[in-house]
């Protein structure tokens, strides 16, 4: 996973409460094996004005101008603004790989739904929540400034406005590290395999119809 | 100190308590499908990183399956789209590999993930169940404590068995009283959307309890447990009783003889203390909840079927007012209408929500002897799995649905997710059992209204929204 640390971008606005994931990628893009290639279909339904059809060229197809990520001022955005209970529904991790492969670094939304909370910090995006009423000036700000972008440090956790002005989030204190060093958490648990072993063999006295056969 | 049954689980799966608040939680029972394991089996393969645990995982194709009959018989070789072909072919492809037990396409078993779950007992009371797909909240029904986690997670517990999570809070769900005729547990789910939104349950796990939740079967359950998710909660569950234990008795996974009497001791305690705090309680009047229908693009936008639409001046702000705007023409309906007066082009009976044997009989009950009215161009019903395709035929429910004017399909996820061709037009409009009626979830630009089976079968009849009673009496029925 590439590290997280300090990300200053462009800040896209999508002004809408309960983006949900099939909205992120549409369900067509998920016939796919692979974990990469996502980004051409970000948002497909609301982007493109015809129909996506997984494996195809996507750059001659009509784009919606009023889809805001269209917009030329918006071109090269990494920060995406959003309303509240981001990434709800489908628990489909090619949402987060689709935000990865088009560029986006973090989302900054009042709160986002679990799942894709998740699955964003495990694909080096980092999901920031701000009071509703902090959200709502950005929004003003993207608005009223072209080219307004942030600059976000997830060493002291913190959002710098244009003018100088800085506001702190919170962060999950292990996703933090593992964001910022770029973990792989599977390396970082089985350094408790001992632990999960020894777990395990009690688990199994305790319980032992789990550890039947499971072939029917 | 009294607990609640999610405290309980938790601590009786927990393998590690960690200082920064995460933890490290065994995981009992991994159940895989096509779409979402690929990538998880490809990362392992890539790092060289062995199965943990072989026997916890079971897989089985459903999300991408064709329904026809037809193309099912020819096996793999005969889908017709490429891209599916290769997807299902990996998921036998990766069993093969690692090992992993799968109960293929072409077995009469096969079915919705969270279908087939309980139903072979490869899920049971207490169990920790993951799997990658956000419905695994269905199995919170058995009283075990299930997540459904994305696909890095999925590898996580492929090769480590356990999830790294922070503990959740404590919600609490009440519905007193007794369901009026004609309402099910869809409906108390919607009931509970509506009254705390799509987000009111995140970073929770409810528990649903109350003399309502306890009369429901194993399958109504599985129901309101199945949308806790769209409640924004990743868990849902309901404590064990003697519905659980009948309902587990003779499933082909379950502990028999002196297994069953010890697993029985445990399971006998998976109920919250008496005396439990939960973060958060919320209760509702059963007795007073009507038949839903959702008439937006979230499952919040829900109301009764005596209901209306809501006005733009309602909203509270101007985002409230935007997005539903935004719902309205999306939905094509006009602010106000009376739910009554909206008519489906299509209707789907199906989706791990709504397509076991009960939902399937109750909406069979409302189409006996009448036929889908005319204004209705598509009408499938898709059971969740072979069993109950087996079941409802030797019910004689298929001869129902077929004489109805239904299309009687082949078990999978179908027209919830619409991966496969099931799927919406355009502007359709469909009375559907499944979860989620956000924007193309059907098909693009198709239209969602969430109902249970017996509410999709009254609009197949009567061609709109109506009561179950309503449609009867205005349909002229042959009894037979």
């Amino acid at each position: 996973m590439r590290p997280f640390t300090r990300h200053q971008g462009l800040v896209v606005p999508m002004d809408r409460a309960n983006i949900d994931t099939d909205l992120i990628v549409p369900k067509q893009f998920l016939k796919s094996i692979r974990r990469s290639g996502f980004g051409p279909n970000l948002f497909d339904e609301l982007r493109y004005l015809d129909e996506g059809v997984p494996d195809a060229d996507n750059s001659h197809r009509p784009l919606n101008p009023d889809f805001p990520l269209n917009f030329p001022r918006y071109q090269g955005a990494s920060i995406l603004l959003a309303r509240e209970n981001f990434g709800c529904g489908s628990s489909r991790e090619h949402a987060a790989w689709a935000m990865e492969d088009f560029g986006f670094r973090s989302v900054i939304a009042p709160s986002f739904a679990d799942i894709f909370r998740s699955n964003a910090f495990k694909n080096g995006i980092l999901p920031i929540e701000l009071a509703a009423s902090q959200v709502q000036t950005l929004f003003q700000k993207v608005q009223e400034e072209e080219g307004f972008s942030l600059d976000i440090n997830l060493e002291d956790c913190t959002v710098r406005l244009p003018a100088g002005e800085i506001w702190s989030f919170e962060v999950d204190a292990f996703r933090r590290d593992c964001l910022l060093q770029g973990l792989d958490d599977i390396g970082l648990t089985l350094e408790s395999a001992t632990a999960i072993s020894a777990f395990e063999e009690q688990h199994q006295a305790r319980f032992p119809w789990l550890f039947e056969d499971i072939r029917l | 100190m009294a607990q609640t049954l999610y405290d309980k689980l938790w601590e009786a799966h927990l393998v590690e308590q960690r200082e920064d608040g995460t933890a490290l939680i065994y995981i009992d029972r991994h159940l895989l499908h096509e779409v979402t394991s690929p990538q998880a089996f490809e990362g392992l393969t890539l790092a060289g990183r062995p199965l943990w645990r072989r026997n916890a995982n079971l897989a089985v194709p459903d999300h991408n399956v064709s329904t026809l009959k037809a193309e099912r018989d020819g096996g793999l070789a005969a889908l017709p789209d490429p891209i599916s072909r290769i997807q299902l072919q990996t998921l036998d492809d990766n069993c093969d590999a690692f090992d992993v037990a799968q109960i293929h396409l072409d077995d009469l078993r096969q079915g919705i993930v969270h279908v087939i779950g309980p139903e072979q007992g490869a899920v049971l009371p207490g169990m920790t169940v993951v799997c990658g797909d956000s419905h695994t909240s269905t199995h919170g029904a058995a009283g075990a404590l299930a997540h459904g986690i994305g696909t890095s997670e999925v590898e996580h517990v492929l090769a480590t068995q356990c999830l790294i999570q922070k503990k959740m809070k404590n919600f609490k769900v009440e519905v007193s009283g007794q369901l009026a005729a004609g309402v099910t547990a869809k409906d108390i789910a919607l009931a509970v959307i509506r009254e705390i939104g799509t987000a009111g349950g995140t970073g929770y796990a409810i528990e649903f309890c109350g003399s309502a939740i306890r009369d429901l079967s194993m399958e109504g359950r599985m129901t309101l447990c199945n949308m806790a998710i769209e409640a924004g909660a990743r868990c849902g569950l309901v404590a064990v009783d003697d519905v659980t234990l009948n309902y587990f008795k003779d499933k082909p996974l379950a502990p028999k003889g002196e297994q069953w009497q010890l697993a029985e001791m445990w399971w006998r305690t998976l109920h919250s203390d008496e005396k439990a705090v939960f973060d958060r309680s919320i209760s509702l009047d059963g007795s007073a909840i009507a038949p839903h229908v959702t008439w937006g693009t979230s499952p919040e936008m829900v109301t009764s079927i005596d209901g209306h639409v809501p006005r733009l001046s309602d909203m509270p702000d101007e985002t409230a007012r935007l997005g539903l705007k935004r719902a309205l023409e999306y939905m094509g309906l006009e602010e106000g209408m009376a739910i009554g007066d909206i008519r489906p082009d299509a209707i789907f009976i199906g989706s791990c929500t709504n397509s076991r044997i009960e939902d399937l009989r109750a909406a069979a009950a409302v189409l006996k002897g009448r036929r889908v009215s005319e204004n209705i161009r598509k009408a499938m019903v898709v059971p969740g799995s072979g069993l109950v395709k087996a079941q409802a035929e030797a019910e004689g429910l298929d001869k129902i649905f077929i004489e109805a004017g239904m299309e009687w399909r082949e078990p999978g996820c179908s027209m919830c997710l619409a991966m496969n061709a099931d799927r919406l037009l355009p502007g359709e409009r469909c009375a559907s059992t499944s979860n989620r009626n956000f924007e193309g979830r059907q098909g693009g630009g198709g239209r969602t209204h969430l109902v249970s089976p017996a509410m999709a079968a009254a609009a197949a009849v009567a061609g709109r929204f109506v009561p179950v009673e309503k449609a009867l009496s205005e349909t002229a029925g042959v009894s037979s």
